[in-house]
């Protein structure tokens, strides 16, 4: 997830760039810790959480390792060659295409009876290839020992151990990398007869080179690889005789390929962890939990609390009040910002800038562009800086936190039953989570989901229930002079998002989604990464609204000037009266198609003036919530989903918005509602 | 009560017309039979099955011994193909007669030979007989679905639904293998267990298709 931080700019996901340095690639299973690694050797930065599939695209930075300059690539975890998510793809990708210098594959210690198939297949591809048993404190703590001298024997390639998130051993990979050569490494593995005679052939049908061997690429084939296929296709190879192959091997074997060959795989894998791996006390620790049940390290028995229901959801409750509401609501969107809008910025900074500049230019339409009502300074920069991140940062704070500990894929098993429901798998929890920081980062993680409908559902569910950091700090602030207030705009936004999940899966076809998830071990979150984390998505958040807060003045200041902008805001005036609210709040809808929480911040300065009524602040939020989030998102949405369901969500959602908002104003005030 | 063979054969096409195809009951024109034949007469006087003008049906008994015959007919086949290796065009024809061979008794010793198999060559099921009963009753009080174990039971994998490719393909990519090691630390709302050092939660379906060797404690 979010590795789109590599050097400020948002919209170089997938960068091949194509520099002269010779190349390092990680690749692993998810959540073994190859972004540790890539932050510590290269100058980018990608997101590090506790969670599998933290990495939705590949980052890539510049490190010197021993005095040399290397490219680094870091790339999105796979659970083997054959990609199941659409982010797996690219991590399989990056082995058909590039010449790389070498590859780091990055492994869990504790589970090296589970990974090494992978490595075996990396050998069998004969790429160039470092092992890193990566998380050797916690394979040590459960009494894990790896003989890693035999294990490179065994393998004929070097093995590394390393704690990453402690920087132990990292000193030693970086001299193994800079002392490494390329060199011919046997394969492992010996496969039955009719999978090896299936595999010759295919390789011999092959003319073309590749990436990967011709052995790697023809045991993809006969698994019927998408990638490979394609692959193979491009380079005019005879496609009918490999695929006759295939499938007559497929009819020798009464299991699928798949099946046989990583069984196959694994006696080998058994051979080798049997000889370099032992496990002392955990037979121990085995033993003491049976003689007295309840032995049980205090990470276990948190873990257990938190994946319980009875206590787990209490607990989720704690975290979203204390976090969410007294934290982002009350300390950060009221404290912060009241001090930041009023005190700093309305009392000192801002009559300072308008002094001087009126002093400098005297022209009033220019003035009007940098220091009018709705000045880019005035406006946009205030609203960016003293508004917005103030909440955004708040919420990231809370955020990374939380996903450092691993708490989400706790979370995701907890809601997964409720998730189906809408169509989606627990899974989607993380994006969902994600999208109350900025829905367009969000959109981005929709990728790590595996059908195209979950995908599509949490993504429109994202555009439209789910407020980002900025528009909800607002919301709660604004909406803080009366629970009952809050608790309507509460439950409202909770309706929609259920009716509309509910909806949503009876509507749109396509598969059901299944639901795994790695439970990683609880971590105590360090504050440097949270720190740095933080930081980074708040200069992500920052450079993608300040444009836009930008164009917006100026769009108003040229729309002022033609007239056009009294026209717009007069025509929004129209549905602001629809749902009882003045027509002055038009100009903060007109805010709310360039992005939500403009629009937040425009509710806010109404509230400030005091024109709106309880009632009408709890329609204009409710409204305003339900808004498509921002033109990033929606172009995340074009990206992903493309223009027409992009289009059909914005069709769909606009006039959606205003017809609850009516029904809403209706119901408070035929109820006679007073808040 | 013991028929011939051609009685068997006709007992064999009406339970698959009416069992299989679903059908009420079997035209006997539409098979180009008569309702006064003598293997029909066998049928009547053995109290197989009950003839309504034209339209035959099973009595209780018949049934049973329609059942039998479809059940031998397709476990021959099975031997036929898995053991003796015979080719495909001549199963057909052989099996025609092996199965008026296999009665009471030696059916059971030919399923328990086979491993109690499901299906027969061309994919159609095979009734089930005592001796399957039995064999699955014993299996699943060792083997059982991972959604079907109590928190904090353990065991090893004994094998997992392969239907599915997609299916499969995840299981294999989790390192869900025969053999490894599972405790069920949890199963609501969801189901969570370690496998080897391993922590997963997965949903019902994917529960519901991983098979479990339970150790006893």
């Amino acid at each position: 997830m979010l590795t789109f931080f590599s050097k400020k700019s948002c919209c170089n996901l997938e960068n091949n760039s194509q520099s002269d340095l010779e190349k390092i690639v990680l690749i692993g299973n998810p959540n073994v810790g190859k972004s540790v690694i890539f932050n510590h050797f290269s100058d980018s930065y990608a997101v590090v959480s506790n969670y599998p599939g933290t990495t939705v695209a590949v980052s890539t930075g510049k490190g010197k390792l021993c005095g040399k300059e290397y490219e680094i690539i870091d790339t999105p975890g796979m659970y083997s060659l054959q990609p199941i998510t659409d982010e797996e793809r690219v991590s399989q990708n990056y082995l058909f295409d590039n010449k790389i210098f070498v590859y780091l594959h990055v492994i869990d210690a504790k589970n090296l009876q589970r990974m090494l198939p992978l490595t075996l297949q990396l050998i069998d591809a004969e790429v160039p290839l470092i092992l890193v048993l990566n998380m050797m404190d916690e394979a040590r703590s459960r009494g894990i020992r790896i003989n890693a001298a035999r294990l490179e024997q065994k393998l004929g390639i070097p093995v590394v151990c390393t704690t990453s998130i402690t920087g132990e051993g990292l000193d030693r990979l970086e001299a193994t990398i800079s002392a490494y050569e390329p060199g011919y490494v046997a394969s492992k593995v010996e496969y039955g007869r009719g999978i090896t005679h299936a595999v010759n052939s295919i390789s011999a049908l092959l003319r073309s080179e590749y990436g990967v061997s011709k052995k790697a690429l023809a045991q993809l084939l006969l698994l019927n690889d998408r990638l490979a296929l394609e692959k193979v296709r491009q380079k005019g190879e005879d496609i009918a005789a490999i695929e006759k192959i295939v499938e007559g091997t497929e009819k020798e074997y009464s299991d699928p390929l798949n099946y046989v060959m990583t069984m196959e795989r694994q006696v080998f894998v058994n051979g080798i962890t049997d000889s370099v791996m032992t496990t002392e006390v955990s037979a121990d620790e085995n033993h003491r939990m049976k003689q007295n049940g309840t032995h049980l390290s205090l990470g276990e028995r948190i873990d257990r609390l938190l994946i319980r229901p009875v206590t787990g959801i209490p607990i989720l409750m704690l975290v979203l009040y204390f976090g969410l509401y007294k934290f982002v609501g009350g300390f950060a969107a009221g404290t912060v910002v009241d001090y930041l809008e009023s005190t700093l910025f309305g009392e000192h900074i801002n009559p300072w800038v308008i002094g001087n500049f009126t002093a400098l230019v005297p022209y009033p339409v220019v003035q009007d562009l940098f220091i009018g009502e709705y000045g880019i300074f005035t406006q946009a920069l205030t609203y960016a800086i003293a508004l917005i991140m103030p909440l955004v940062g708040a919420f990231f704070i809370v955020f990374s936190i939380i996903e450092d500990t691993g708490y989400l894929p706790r979370l995701a098993m907890l809601i997964d039953r409720v998730f189906k429901k809408m169509g989606m798998s627990g899974r989607a929890v993380i994006p969902m989570v994600l999208g109350f920081g900025c829905a367009t980062m969000a959109t981005m993680v929709t990728r790590t989901l595996e059908t195209r409908r979950e995908k599509l559902i949490s993504n429109m569910l994202l555009a439209l229930a789910i407020p980002c950091s900025a528009q909800l700090g607002v919301i709660l602030g604004v909406l803080s002079f009366s629970p009952a207030a809050l608790a309507i705009w509460a439950i409202v936004i909770g309706l929609e998002l259920v009716v509309i999940g509910y909806l949503a899966s009876k509507v749109i076809p396509g598969e059901k989604p299944s639901f795994f998830i790695e439970m990683p071990p609880l971590r105590l979150p360090k504050l440097s990464n949270v720190i740095v984390k933080t930081y980074s998505r708040m200069q992500w958040y920052f450079l993608e609204v300040l444009p836009l807060f930008v164009l917006a003045s100026v769009m108003i200041w040229i729309g002022r000037l033609i007239g056009l902008f009294d026209i717009a805001v007069r025509l929004l005036g129209y549905p602001s009266q629809w749902i009882g609210l003045p027509a002055e709040a038009g100009l903060m809808f007109f805010y709310g198609f360039f992005r939500r929480d403009f629009g937040a911040a425009g509710l806010f300065d109404m509230y400030g003036a005091g024109v709106l009524t309880g009632v009408n602040l709890v329609v204009a939020s409710i409204t305003l919530t339900l808004f498509m989030p921002c033109i990033a998102q929606f172009l995340v949405t074009v990206k992903e989903r493309g223009v027409k369901t992009a289009l059909a969500m914005a069709s769909f959602i606009f006039p959606g918005a205003f017809a609850v908002g009516f029904l809403v104003n209706h119901f408070l005030t035929a109820f006679g509602v007073v808040l | 009560m013991k028929v011939s063979e051609d009685a068997e054969n006709i007992l064999e096409r009406m339970w698959v017309h009416i069992n299989e195809e679903k059908n009420d009951s079997m035209d006997l024109a539409s098979f180009g039979l008569e309702g006064t034949s003598a293997v029909i007469r066998e049928l009547l006087e053995s109290g197989n099955i009950i003839l309504s003008g034209s339209h035959a049906r099973f009595s209780e008994e018949g049934d049973s011994s329609g059942r039998t015959v479809v059940r031998r007919r397709r476990l021959a086949e099975r031997l036929l193909v898995d053991v003796l290796n015979t080719k495909k065009q001549h199963v057909r024809s052989s099996a025609c007669e092996f199965e008026h061979i296999l009665h009471r008794g030696i059916d059971e010793n030919v399923c328990i030979l086979l491993g109690h198999p499901r299906t027969c060559p061309h994919g159609k099921p095979i009734p089930e007989g005592e001796c399957c009963r039995k064999a699955r009753e014993e299996f699943e009080h060792v083997v059982a679905p991972l959604s079907a174990l109590k928190s904090g039971q353990r065991g090893r994998i004994a094998y997992f639904d392969m239907r599915e490719e997609q299916k499969m393909q995840k299981m294999l990519a989790m390192g869900v293998l025969p053999g490894i090691p599972v405790n069920l630390v949890q199963s609501y709302p969801s189901y969570v267990f370690d496998l080897n050092h391993t922590r997963y939660a997965v949903d019902k379906e994917i529960a519901d298709s991983v098979y479990i060797r339970i150790e006893k404690d």
